[in-house]
């Protein structure tokens, strides 16, 4: 059946000779990864430093609570990973948040059935994600405008229903995803503990793992985010699963207001102002391109989790003001970011 | 093959806002045949193929795929029923690995979602039809050429078991070598029964390859013909909707002055951009005009946009006026008193909302820089005189150019190359979609000129006005230069297209022509071709 003509020959590079050259030969073929790895590099190294400078962090009760005060981050970065991979981006995540969660609290306390209210705020998210998607898709307004609109809208939303902190009552079922479950019991209060809100958020990653990698409308979307003209013209569903991905990303803002709300018991209309920032931010420091087509959502937990043990050295250390993690956050992003141009122009 | 046709397309109308793509084309396709569909730019070949494609849907007519008729809503449709392209520009996607990139779609599912190690092995399978089973299908399609590329592509498409194959330009960035691989694989294919539709400007590889040919014009179907009855001349004929017995014509020899002993302005050499215009040598001497012949992206522009600095040229050099000059940038074209009047009027030349005033003084005032601007005087003068010579209608300055008729708009453009005081004027298609008054005046103006000692380099589709108006002619063919013909006033139409079919014999026609004139007697017995593939025989000789 083939064709005997003369065709190129392979173009597998050639054997790598020494240790050196099989290291930038890997590079050369696994140029999207590069940056997931140079984050987990890092992070392991930002873990080591803190380690030996501060102490105690390579220890149950700092892990516990890095990986439950950051739960909420986690779910959403993965949010922001599916969008960005697609070449788009989320703006009203934040805004999502806060009015999914005001409204899911103001509903319990009404004496809503607290399950079918965790079910209605993801709703409310996967609804805003819709109207992304739609105006997106079928009116061709550019991402960061229709989320734009979204995420002043939710907001707008939220302060409608109420400017003050909303208290989730003591005794509401929701509360139970933020309660600490021992896991291993430590010296004095040196336990490792998670959360229900930590398992889900696991699960979320695992999930979007999962469909990524494993399903047609994983790798749908990032053909989309290759090239999307090409991903149509292949016959691909390109339609759906650019909506597909503003529902997931709304869902999963839902989610995470679940979550956070459970965990801190209280609903504000200005909860999650500028947290669409921090899971960009995470999604690009674990390895995603802005430009679309290349990411990890295992990369974007890693990135949430370099944002979150910065907070944690930071306060550790004691002698750097707050105000400085935001320098320190624009310092360690647009390190990434300029590593990440470096290895798209090699590519190119 | 006497099979049934596979794909029939009747009366096919497609219309965009103010054009009318398709007028109803009727086109059809058989199993086991190479159907080349042949046009100009613009023909609609792309758009009938799109519409084969479910990119694009019919206004009106039928599709009728394999006997059914079919409402094809997208290109997942198209697949669906069996029909499968490559486009020109690789449609894969660079951030895959090549394996993916053939099965994206079709991955192979197991219980834990894709299976990657049964994805890639159906990959590797698919593509060892093709003759490209050594290729790693786990590394990324980046690594590979756009030759190889192409063929992943076509690899990919084939994975559907169509049995239509759409090829729309697929060896315009591939080399002799990657071509003839290709070109097996669609024997292959025809072989075994898919019905192949291809699209070339390249007309050899056309008469290498195809079995029969549609030819389309101006989004109308102009015939059906087996590739062995048409020679080259009659299809470039058909192509371009003249009789070959009309396309005489006649040149005035003006003032005399034999083409080489002009005094050279401006002397390229191996002049080139890859993957837009080949090396190409060309000398214009000082009041010359030179005229640009060949068909519609056959490069003229090209050359044209390198000459002014619009594109960069990667190859070569060019010498004006005796001195080495780096022509990098419209801007450095301009001060070196180049000017350029570009082909599409409406978004390179005009500035619509802006009077005809302000749009005449736009290049003067470019090449002086915004921190001097020309005073109301110096504004006037320029503007009344060009509008007086050229006739501009209505004679407004101060109304918006876009009420102003084609023809009047073009004289303003001309106006406002003019005002610069080039050296060396290029006019792109300077007489495209306007009436005849304003094309005669355009012209009269053009070779007034010239005789005023400005060089010309004048591009036109319609090949009649270049054997007119040109001194000497650059005939332009699949983004080379392929002859150069000085006009001793019995060079028609009919010649230079001749000259533009003619593919083998082309190194002895430049040859020929560089020696005398005496290979051109009027009409066309340019040498014959020699060795391989069809012998070209023209109808008139």
């Amino acid at each position: 059946m083939s064709v005997q003509t003369a065709t190129a020959p392979p173009e597998t590079p050639t054997p790598p000779a020494g240790p050196l050259a099989r290291v930038t030969g890997w590079m050369r073929t696994h140029t999207t990864s590069l940056p997931t790895w140079a984050a987990l590099v890092i992070f392991v190294g930002m873990v080591i430093y803190a380690e030996i400078v501060y102490g105690r962090i390579l220890q149950p009760s700092t892990t516990s609570n890095l990986l439950i005060n950051n739960s909420h981050l986690i779910i959403i970065a993965v949010a922001l990973t599916f969008v960005i991979i697609t070449g788009g981006i989320d703006l009203s995540v934040g805004a999502v948040i806060a009015f999914s969660s005001v409204a899911g609290v103001m509903l319990a306390n009404a004496g809503w059935n607290a399950y079918l209210v965790m079910v209605l705020m993801i709703a409310f998210g996967a609804t805003f994600g819709l109207i992304s998607g739609w105006l997106i898709q079928y009116l061709n307004v550019q991402p960061f405008i229709a989320t734009l609109a979204m995420m002043f809208l939710a907001r707008g939303l939220a302060s409608t229903l109420s400017t003050v902190p909303e208290r989730l009552g003591d005794d509401s079922p929701i509360r139970a995803l933020g309660t600490q479950i021992k896991i291993y019991d430590g010296p004095k209060v040196n336990d490792f503990v998670i959360t229900p809100g930590v398992v889900i958020a696991l699960l979320v990653v695992l999930g979007g793992f999962f469909v990524l990698h494993r399903t047609r409308t994983g790798r749908t979307i990032y053909a989309i985010g290759g090239k999307e003209q090409s991903a149509q013209l292949m016959g691909l569903p390109v339609h759906r699963s650019k909506m597909l991905v503003y529902v997931i990303s709304g869902s999963l803002s839902g989610l995470a207001a679940v979550v956070y709300t459970a965990r801190l018991g209280i609903a504000q209309n200005i909860t999650g102002v500028g947290w669409e920032l921090d899971a960009i931010a995470a999604a690009v420091i674990g390895g995603t391109l802005l430009t679309g087509g290349a990411g990890f959502v295992l990369g974007s937990v890693i990135g949430a989790l370099v944002l979150g043990l910065m907070n944690v050295i930071i306060s550790r250390d004691g002698s750097i003001p707050p105000e400085m993690t935001t320098v320190i956050t624009g310092g360690v992003l647009l390190a990434f970011v300029l590593l990440q141009r470096a290895v798209v122009r090699r590519r190119e | 093959m006497s099979h049934e046709p596979i794909v029939e397309m009747r009366g096919i109308h497609i219309g965009f806002p103010g054009v009318k793509a398709l007028d109803g084309v009727d086109f059809r396709l058989l199993p086991g045949e190479v159907h080349a569909l042949m046009g100009e730019n613009g023909a609609g070949k792309s758009t009938l193929i799109k519409c084969l494609t479910g990119v694009y849907s019919i206004d009106a007519g039928e599709i009728v795929i394999d006997g059914s008729p079919r409402q094809l809503a997208g290109t997942a449709d198209a697949q669906e029923a069996g029909i499968a392209t490559v486009y020109q520009e690789v449609n894969l996607v660079r951030n895959l690995s090549i394996g993916e990139n053939v099965m994206l779609g079709h991955e192979v599912r197991g219980r834990f979602g894709i299976s990657w190690r049964a994805t890639h092995r159906r990959a590797k399978e698919n593509l060892e039809r093709f003759g490209l089973g050594h290729l790693d299908t786990r590394l990324p399609l980046s690594t590979l050429s756009i030759a190889v590329q192409q063929l992943v592509a076509i690899a990919r498409a084939m994975v559907t078991k169509s049995h239509v194959l759409i090829l729309d330009e697929p060896t315009s960035s591939l080399d002799k070598q990657e071509v003839s691989t290709l070109f097996g694989v669609i024997r292959q294919l025809r072989s075994e029964g898919v019905a192949i539709l291809f699209v070339s400007h390249f007309l050899e590889q056309v008469y290498e390859i195809s079995d029969r040919m549609t030819v389309l014009r101006n989004g109308r179907f102009e015939g059906e013909f087996l590739t062995k009855d048409l020679d080259r001349s009659s299809l470039i004929a058909t192509m371009i909707g003249r009789e070959l017995s009309t396309l005489a014509g006649e040149h005035e020899v003006r003032d005399g002055v034999a083409p080489g002993q002009r005094e050279p302005l401006l002397v390229a050499e191996n002049l080139g951009r890859k993957g837009s215009v080949g090396a190409t040598d060309l000398a214009i001497g000082k009041g010359e005009i030179v005229g640009f012949a060949g068909l519609l992206g056959s490069g003229r522009t090209e050359l044209a946009r390198l000459l002014y600095g619009a594109d960069r040229p990667d190859s070569g050099s060019i010498t004006l006026k005796g001195r080495k000059t780096a022509i990098g940038s419209p801007a450095a074209g301009l001060a070196n008193g180049i000017a350029l009047s570009s082909e599409n009027r409406r978004d390179e030349g005009i500035i619509a909302d802006l009077s005809v005033r302000e749009n005449m003084i736009l290049a003067v005032q470019a090449r002086r820089g915004w921190m001097r601007p020309l005073s109301k005087k110096d504004t006037d003068e320029i503007v009344d005189k060009y509008i007086k010579e050229f006739g501009v209608r209505p004679a407004d300055p101060d109304r918006p150019i876009k009420n102003l008729s084609g023809g009047n708009q073009q004289k303003v453009l001309l106006g406002r190359w003019l005002a610069t005081r080039p050296d060396l004027m290029i006019l792109d298609e300077p007489t495209r979609g306007i009436d005849v008054g304003a094309k005669a005046d355009i012209i009269t103006a053009v070779q007034k000129l010239a005789e005023d000692g400005m060089s010309v380099v004048f591009i036109s589709s319609e090949i009649e006005e270049v054997a007119r108006v040109s001194d000497r002619i650059v005939v332009m063919r699949d983004r080379e230069k392929v002859a150069e013909i000085v006009n001793d006033g019995t060079v028609s139409a009919a010649t230079i297209v001749a000259v533009i079919a003619d593919e083998e014999g082309t190194a002895q026609t430049v040859a020929a022509l560089d020696v005398s004139d005496e290979t051109f007697p009027g009409t066309t017995s340019t040498s014959t071709p020699t060795g391989t593939s069809t012998s070209t025989e023209r109808s008139e000789s």
